[in-house]
């Protein structure tokens, strides 16, 4: 009731909506989907020499239950699919998921009967990294275009937009964008 | 103890179990009657000189033949002697089964499992024929030649978006 009251003022729920994005994305906690190579880059994207905590989501959570993001680091299988869904079901509103590299993305490699040929067709997807792993950067760089996406997304208002594609190679010098 | 003497211990005890024998590069394989391989199995366990007393795998293999389409193989190493044999029994499409050779090796559990899963080959008398890969609920085997390669649309149903 009172958020309504706010809305209709306007000016004020602007500026909460800023405070609320700015709050969140700059905390976002991960819940480590790691199920094949992809987890080691994840890892090392952890690891100090990459330092994931300088975009703030650096506690890893291995219960969905304190998550924000799902990192889905590896090749989902049919079999798997399963499991993914429900740790993502179990993640409170809101939620976010990046699919790191191209076994999550579109089956990689594997183009075969038993694996999911993108994790799309069972969840939503916000952020896609391409790279078979993708380097510790290019995660790095997802997850800023994530922090984007969240501060360019109403949150009071409802609505979102599509995800946002990371290409291949090496990713545009995050160094010079944190800076 | 060489291949030949391997062959002349089966060809004494056991030699109506025998169909042919096959050597390629020192591997030696021996072609099993079916319904004698849990005889032919439990003799070149026991066998003192033999003493094959560990499966490494048994595995089937699709021919995508008329007759006899299906294999089984059997990989028996022995310890004792250091020395690997392989058994093979042909099945024809229609009637796919075999008897279990988990009565006499134990290790072979999974392996069946494993080949049940993959090539839809019944094992008789196997104490637990579960898929081993695939879920439960799957009806079809991926490993057989017929089957195409990027699987039979909603046969493994995804979660709902």
């Amino acid at each position: 009731m009172a958020l309504e009251s706010l809305q209709r003022e306007g000016y004020l729920v602007t500026r909460l909506d800023e405070v609320i994005k700015w709050a969140r994305k700059n905390s976002l906690w991960p819940m480590p989907m790691g199920i094949s190579c992809c987890a080691i880059e994840m890892m090392a994207t952890a690891s100090p020499r990459f330092d994931i905590s300088r975009f703030g989501s650096e506690v890893m959570r291995f219960t969905p239950r304190q998550c924000d993001v799902m990192i889905v680091a590896g090749t989902v299988t049919y079999k798997m699919s399963k499991v993914v869904r429900k740790i993502y079901d179990q993640m409170p509103d809101p939620k976010w998921v990046i699919s790191m590299g191209a076994c999550a993305s579109s089956g990689g490699m594997f183009r075969s009967y038993a694996v999911v040929q993108g994790i799309d067709q069972f969840m939503p997807v916000d952020v896609f990294v391409a790279g078979c792993p993708p380097r510790p950067e290019n995660l790095l760089y997802a997850l800023m275009e994530l922090q984007k996406k969240i501060q360019g997304e109403p949150q009071l208002g409802g609505g979102g937009s599509g995800p946002v594609h990371i290409p291949e190679g090496p990713a545009p010098s995050t160094t010079a964008q944190s800076a | 103890m060489n291949n030949a003497e391997i062959v002349e211990i089966l060809k004494r005890h056991v030699p109506a179990s025998i169909l042919a024998v096959e050597e390629f590069r020192g591997d030696l394989t021996v072609v099993v009657r079916r319904d004698d391989i849990v005889r032919v199995a439990e003799f070149i366990k026991t066998d003192s000189s033999l003493a094959f007393d560990l499966v490494i795998d048994v595995l089937g293999v699709d021919m995508y033949r008329p007759e006899e389409r299906f294999e089984v193989i059997y990989i028996i190493y022995s310890l004792v002697n250091k020395r690997f044999l392989r058994l093979k029994v042909r099945l024809p499409e229609d009637t796919p089964t075999v008897p279990t050779v988990t009565g006499v090796w134990p290790g072979a559990n999974w392996h069946e499992r494993e080949t049940w899963d993959m090539f839809g080959i019944k094992f008789a008398g196997h104490p637990d024929l579960r898929r081993l890969y695939m879920p439960e609920e799957f009806e079809h085997h991926p490993l057989r030649k017929d089957f195409p390669l990027m699987g039979i649309p909603d046969s493994l149903p995804l979660p709902r978006r």
